[in-house]
């Protein structure tokens, strides 16, 4: 499998403080890739320079062979990001939430309405496109929010922090789409703090403490590797947070 | 050689092609964010009233504390609301969207942050131009005035950028919604009183006109004076070269504002 995002020594930092400090690491096509680390570990800052949002300090990377330095344009033609926070906007109904994106997108003028409303009954907020945004409930909001990384049909979807604050269906629905999206062969990164999710779904993951990449592999590897039954033990050896985990344990 | 040649001319032409489509990008999403911000924010009744009745109100105040000629005062009404419509939302658009995240989710669309923010701009310029026709049109069928379209044109659209600029650079320069508000408040009532709106700039004291023709109003408003009264059409283009000044001296330190809140 050819990779699809390659990251070399990447590094953001702000002031004295290093965010992401010369990660590398690579995204095969097709794969989901999972980005696993606590709070504060640099995954958003990654997702950030990889979508164009932020400016690497140093270090390198491509998205679908474009460089995101100089070529971020066509990196975002080809990509959907889904941000940690639902950010559409307000004063939007959904559908016009959704023809505005497919226009951005440069969406066909013939496709547009359909791509939305198809969309729209995707995530069964067909209903409800007519309502303005911010009446939306949280979990319909994130899904609205999905729905717009999803209108240009992307190559690769970033998805940050994609089920928090979802309902148990609402997040087993989104769920199921993305192994949907993965079988369709878009190629997925995802950051997560649920490791039983990040179990289920992804090929690889990579393990991000302090800006750093301690481990790259796949969950069933790394569990092979620390010796643990469950991703989450993997994870939790493989960051050090052993000790803190057993001092929370003592103090139950 | 001839093979060079080709290769070059294939590559040039690839070039060209990868900036043509680079181009139509920008200027549709320019396009779109303009129109999904008039929509969104410009069509509502504050900014209508702030746009457009605020300034009648004011000028008709002028005028009952002084009657007299009131075609005297139609360029002062003109250039206020050009001044008021264009800068009615863009001083908070950004800021506000900024906060919300949702300019942050533009940008994640194929969309360069120069041409996002000639879209916030593009969206106080139309909004302004329509409200300057109709109180233009308005105030010259009620008072019988003559005009020169193509002098009026060449002020009122340089007009509307520097001004919807303004908003811009001000919004950028802050962070919070209500700080870019009264921040722009000082020199628009600075613009009132110094730039001829309502008391001529010839009349006023030496050191205070010097100051007047730093401000871009003051451009405004006399060229709108020459485009009622058929004045020298050399006048009228110096004004336009001066505008454009103004707005290139708006648009470019907010460019790079705006930039670097993304590094």
């Amino acid at each position: 499998m050819e990779d699809v995002i390659y990251v070399k020594e990447l590094t953001k930092r702000f002031g004295d403080f290093t965010a992401v400090d010369e990660i590398s690491f690579e995204v095969r096509n097709g794969e989901i890739f999972g980005f696993l680390g606590p709070n504060g570990a640099g995954k958003t800052t990654t997702i950030r320079m990889l979508a164009g949002l932020s400016k690497p300090t140093a270090g390198n990377a491509s998205v679908l062979g474009f460089d995101i330095r100089s070529e971020i344009i066509n990196v975002k033609r080809r990509i959907g990001v889904v941000p940690e926070i639902s950010n559409l906007y307000d004063e939007l109904s959904a559908f016009g939430n959704l023809l505005f994106m497919a226009q951005l997108y440069g969406v066909a003028p013939s496709l547009r309405k359909k791509r939305a409303e198809e969309l729209l009954k995707t995530f069964r907020l067909y209903e409800r496109k007519d309502g303005v945004f911010r009446s939306f409930s949280r979990g319909m909001k994130r899904a609205l929010t999905i729905a717009a990384a999803l209108v240009h049909n992307p190559e690769v979807l970033f998805l940050d922090e994609p089920t928090i604050g979802l309902d148990v269906v609402a997040a087993r629905s989104l769920r199921n789409l993305m192994s949907n999206l993965h079988r369709q062969g878009v190629t997925i990164f995802l950051t997560t703090h649920y490791l039983e999710e990040a179990d289920l779904l992804c090929d690889r993951v990579a393990v991000l403490v302090k800006g750093k990449i301690l481990a790259v592999d796949s969950p069933q590897k790394l569990k092979e590797k620390t010796d643990k039954k469950t991703l989450e033990d993997a994870f939790i050896n493989i960051t050090g947070l052993e000790p803190e985990v057993l001092a929370v344990e003592k103090g139950k | 050689m001839p093979l060079l040649t080709l290769r070059a001319w294939s590559r040039r032409s690839w070039q060209l092609k990868k900036e043509s489509k680079m181009w139509r990008d920008n200027l549709r999403c320019i396009f779109y964010i303009a129109l999904k911000d008039i929509r969104t924010y410009y069509l509502k009744p504050p900014a209508v009233s702030w746009g457009i009745v605020f300034p009648i109100t004011w000028i008709l105040a002028f005028y009952l504390r002084n009657p007299g000629n009131f075609e005297q005062l139609v360029p002062g009404l003109i250039a206020m609301t050009i001044l008021f419509s264009t800068t009615a939302a863009e001083a908070v658009v950004i800021n506000f969207e900024m906060r919300l995240g949702s300019l942050e989710r533009l940008l994640l669309a194929p969309v360069s942050i120069s041409a996002a923010l000639l879209g916030k701009v593009m969206g106080g310029v139309v909004f302004g131009f329509a409200m300057t026709t109709i109180v233009t049109i308005g105030s010259t069928i009620a008072l019988g005035l003559h005009l020169n379209i193509a002098y009026l044109i060449l002020i009122i659209i340089p007009s509307l950028l520097v001004f919807s600029s303004l908003g811009a650079l001000l919004c950028v320069l802050v962070k919070e919604v209500f700080e870019a508000q009264t921040l722009l408040n000082l020199p628009r009532f600075l613009m009132i009183f110094l730039s001829g709106v309502v008391y001529p700039v010839s009349k006023m004291p030496a050191a205070i006109r010097c100051f007047s023709y730093v401000l871009p109003l003051t451009y405004t408003v006399h060229g709108l004076r020459l485009s009622f009264s058929a004045g020298s059409g050399k006048v009228i283009l110096a004004y336009t070269l001066i505008l454009i000044g103004f707005f290139l001296l708006f648009i470019f330190p907010a460019l790079r504002l705006l930039s670097k809140k993304f590094e």
